[in-house]
């Protein structure tokens, strides 16, 4: 849990992300700003395709060049107050892995099938600190033992497909972690996974991280993952952010519309008709090519009113500390206790 | 990575000139695609115009002899290209040699391409123990390096144009047989198979009128591969002196006996050469423009 | 598991192979039109030495039990006999293997130093000047005919400029890697096509792979995941194409050898045809045929020894 006044570890401002397709310009992240503080879980959530994934690669810098164009601040502040979006090959070399590190949704495809795991997880270790072999073997061990892995020593030498999905994502874990990062961003760690592992992952990463005392930016379309883990949420629709704040304002008072369709959505045992449909959100989210003026969930929201589609919208403070939402209207926004949007 | 520092201030409206030029090259690209089809068969017809048209474009015939000027270099004496040892016009025997190989990578290819793809669309429509059988025989004869194989089978026959078209056949047919075959089994899985069946179609109509138009376009443009394959193959055997048989001119036997003349007239091994690339070229065109066309996004 | 679990399944179905070829080296002869003796014989023909081949060949009898006389006799290395050497066939074959095998290693190796380099750079600068330059070339290699492609040469190298010998063997291992040059270089290009256009394809599609995104995110230099991961992986899938096309290779030495006048088994192979050396033929085809088997295994092995996936696949 964040300690109250925690400094700002990681400071995203007006980050923009396009991607140039062949069918145009793809808006993926279209002024999105963020704040991660120290010992902090941040979580991102929001349908695919609203660019929580793509802020975190620009974040990291691993957008595929010349397809990508990036504006905006990144601000990691141990480096210094200067961006490092548009910081150089060596400067990005030295601060991934030893102070930002990612791990990604499928562990099969993120690691490299003809190379063992010793092998990428010493090349981790290796990357930003010179040790002898013995010593980067031992330290390999000790990671993978931290991960949870058992026999680490036998499984140094074992190949991904060898491995389990969990004790993949695991191994994954382990080599992001090699060089100790102070801030992880987590891309859907736990969507492939199936749901008893899925917890299991979950509380590997909470505990390393109060063990740790990083920070973590956990990426998910599963509000329940986010909200069983996170601190604070930050919520993404349609490469904006529409609402931030901490997990317990957001599950009891949220202040946007799509924030609430979100919750509504959730399966709530004991509260809801069994026997009724899920709630899902009707329509779909608009493309990021024509970006239409105005809100951008209007066309979906319950509380749209004519003049959302014109207002040049931006985040306003909800009154409440560090709560803030996209939605002029949200003094509207309820929620009773029957999980009803209430107008 | 970022576009680098200067990008990043510029403004949207920049950015958005560039995609849509962006956009708009992967269009050309299209075109572009196109052209490499277009070109191919263009230069295809190019050869067999000239072929088939050879008597009107050159006034000798490949088998005059001008005795009076033999080995001449070309364009002297009313010779284009050249003559030959026996002061044959180069030219002509080009034209007229070029007849031969044309019908071998039509004539060969066409008759390798049904029969194989016939042979692997039933291996692999049926299964069982008929594939199995016919799977074996195609291993089998990929054990044998092609050209040595087919040496042997005109060497035993005895060497003659026709000798090389049967050789040919015997033996190149097992790679369609091989591609039509994995077709056919990723084929009989899809949907619209089931559906056919299930509508009580008999297996010959569902292989030929549905399996097969769908399959087809990998072994067609394989069949451009082998086209280039085969001429080569032809001029091989022309060369080795086991096709076509003197005094019929044919690119291969051309090759061979210019390699003779190596020293004092380069031009009776060249020129025969470059028409082979020509013509293999403009198949390569045209398999790389079907392919591109048949399989979109492949770059 | 082993690794090489499927290995005793890949023998056996090896053996059937080899028995298959002998079976159809065996049906070779049996193509002849008219008179096999004769064929066989031409010009030294005499009565008795056609009683000779008749009974050698075992004609009278059952063709089953020709192919068993035929087998047996192979089991003893014994080909049959050369009536234009006046030798065993074995011996006339064994004395030309020597050169076909330097060139096709030879050319191998040129192929791969060629090929490699290109291809890599290629899919590395995908568009760039280099993949369109090769592009162009490859496109045009392919179509030449590698007998011509190796007269060109020789007109370049030889005749002008006279930096390589026209023909022959060369002595000593330096003798023969200058004499051979042509040659290999010759049959190296026309492998390389296929070569560089795979490699280019495999650079391209391990470059996008999400294991980079995870390299990268480590920290690793860009050259060591140039090497140790995009590298590696790409030439692992190429393994496949190198090895299917080394028969290709093989067809490609009987041309070149004819060019080049090298003497080996591709020239016997031609000379013999025109000879009507049908024990010879018949011995040089069996013997290709079985050094195509021992390169598709040596392929299979070293796909093996380096892409741990590959014991994993049942019924491979």
């Amino acid at each position: 849990m964040t300690a109250p006044g925690a400094a700002p570890l990681l400071s995203v401002r007006g980050l923009r992300s396009y991607l140039a397709t062949g069918a145009g310009v793809v808006r993926a992240v279209d002024n999105v700003s963020l704040t991660v503080h120290e010992a902090e879980v941040l979580g991102i959530v929001g349908e695919s395709g609203c660019g929580k994934s793509v802020t975190c690669r620009t974040i990291m810098g691993l957008v595929p060049a010349g397809l990508a164009y990036s504006s905006g601040e990144v601000i990691y502040h141990p480096h210094g107050p200067r961006s490092i979006l548009g910081a150089s090959q060596a400067e990005l070399r030295a601060l991934r892995g030893a102070h930002l590190a990612m791990i990604f949704q499928d562990p099969m495809t993120a690691l490299n099938p003809v190379r063992t795991i010793g092998d990428q997880l010493l090349e981790a270790v290796t990357a930003h600190a010179k040790l002898t072999r013995p010593e980067a073997r031992e330290r390999a061990i000790d990671l993978l033992t931290r991960v949870g892995i058992p026999a680490p020593a036998r499984r140094l030498s074992d190949y991904p497909f060898q491995f389990s999905g969990g004790m993949l994502q695991r191994a994954l874990i382990a080599i992001a972690l090699a060089s100790s990062p102070r801030l992880l961003l987590a891309d859907e760690p736990t969507t492939s996974l199936d749901v008893i592992i899925q917890d299991q992952i979950l509380s590997l990463l909470l505990s390393l991280q109060q063990d740790t005392g990083m920070s973590m930016m956990l990426v998910s379309h599963d509000l329940a993952v986010i909200t069983e883990v996170c601190d604070r949420i930050v919520v993404m629709y349609a490469g904006q952010v529409v609402e931030e704040g901490t997990v317990a304002d957001i599950i009891t008072a949220p202040r946007h519309p799509y924030t609430v369709a979100l919750l509504d959505a959730l399966p709530q045992p004991g509260r809801q008709d069994p026997q009724g449909p899920l709630r899902s959100i009707p329509g779909s989210p608009p493309s990021l090519i024509d970006v239409p003026g105005g809100c951008r969930f209007a066309p979906r929201c319950p509380l749209a009113v004519p003049e959302c589609q014109t207002w040049e919208t931006e985040l306003l403070d909800t009154g409440e500390p560090g709560h803030a939402t996209r939605c002029w209207r949200h003094d509207q926004v309820g929620r009773d206790p029957a999980g009803k949007v209430t107008e | 990575m970022t576009a680098g520092p200067a990008a990043w201030a510029a403004s949207p409206s920049e950015l958005l000139m560039k995609a849509a030029a962006r956009a708009a090259g992967r269009r050309r690209s299209t075109v572009r695609r196109r052209l490499t089809l277009i070109i191919g068969l263009v230069m295809l017809a190019i050869a067999i115009l000239a072929c088939v048209l050879a008597p009107l474009l050159v006034s000798q015939s490949p088998t005059t002899l001008d005795a009076l000027h033999p080995l001449a270099p070309p364009l002297s004496h009313g010779h284009l290209l050249g003559t030959d040892q026996f002061g044959r016009d180069v030219l002509a025997r080009i034209l007229y040699g070029g007849r031969i190989d044309l019908a071998i990578a039509f004539g060969a290819t066409s008759v390798t391409l049904v029969g194989g793809t016939l042979i692997g669309l039933v291996a692999g429509y049926l299964g069982g123990k008929v594939d199995s059988l016919l799977m074996r025989l195609v291993d089998l004869f990929f054990a044998f390096p092609f050209l040595v194989l087919i040496i042997a089978i005109v060497a035993m026959l005895g060497p003659s144009i026709f000798n090389m078209f049967l050789a040919i056949w015997i033996t190149s047919w097992v790679s369609y047989a091989r591609i039509m075959r994995a077709q056919t089994i990723v084929a009989k899985k899809q949907q619209y198979v089931l559906a056919a069946r299930a509508l009580g179609y008999g297996r010959t109509r569902v292989m030929l009128r549905h399996i097969l138009p769908n399959a087809a376009s990998a072994v067609i443009i394989f069949s451009m591969v082998d086209a280039v394959g085969n001429i080569i193959l032809a001029a091989s055997l022309g060369f080795l002196g086991l096709g076509a048989q003197p005094p019929s001119p044919e690119w291969g036997t051309m090759i061979s006996d210019g390699q003779n003349y190596i020293l004092t007239s380069w031009w009776l091994a060249t020129w025969p050469g470059l028409a082979v690339v020509f013509v293999g070229v403009a198949f390569s065109l045209i398999g790389d423009g079907l392919a591109d066309l048949l399989r979109p996004g492949e770059r | 598991m082993s690794r090489f679990g499927s290995f005793p399944r890949r023998l056996v179905h090896v053996v059937i192979v080899l028995f298959g070829i002998t079976l159809v080296t065996f049906f070779l002869l049996r193509l002849i039109p008219g008179d096999p003796a004769l064929a066989i014989l031409g010009s030294s023909y005499t009565h008795e030495r056609a009683v000779a081949i008749d009974n050698f060949l075992g004609l009278n009898r059952p063709i089953w039990s020709q192919y068993g006389l035929f087998m047996e006799r192979l089991f003893h290395g014994n080909m049959g006999y050369s009536f234009f050497y006046n030798q065993p066939a074995t011996s006339v074959i064994t004395s030309h293997i020597a050169p076909t095998l330097f060139l096709v290693i030879y050319s191998a190796v040129l192929a791969l130093l060629i090929s490699f380099p290109v291809g890599f750079y290629s899919g590395l600068r995908a568009g760039g000047v280099t993949d369109q330059g090769s592009r162009v070339f490859f496109t045009l290699s392919f179509a030449m005919p590698g007998f011509w492609l190796g007269i060109i040469l020789i007109l370049i190298f030889s005749v002008h400029l006279h930096a390589f010998p026209i023909s022959g063997f060369g002595s000593g291992l330096p003798g023969h890697l200058y004499s051979l040059f042509l040659p290999a270089l010759t049959i190296a290009l026309g492998f390389s096509t296929v070569l560089v256009r795979s490699l280019r394809a495999a650079t391209i599609t391990t470059l996008q792979a999400e294991f980079i995104d995870t390299a990268r995110m480590k920290g690793v230099r860009w050259s060591q995941i140039l090497w140790k991961h995009v590298f590696r992986n790409a030439v692992l899938a190429v393994v496949a194409v190198y090895g299917v096309n080394l028969a290709y290779l093989i067809s490609g030495t009987v041309l070149v050898e004819n060019v080049f006048s090298l003497p080996g088994l591709g020239t016997l192979l031609v000379s013999s045809v025109s000879q009507r050396d049908y024990p010879v033929v018949q011995g040089v085809t069996l013997l290709f045929a079985v050094l195509i088997v021992a390169i598709n295994l040596l392929t299979d092995v070293v796909q093996a020894a380096l892409d741990p996936r590959v014991g994993q696949e049942i019924g491979s």
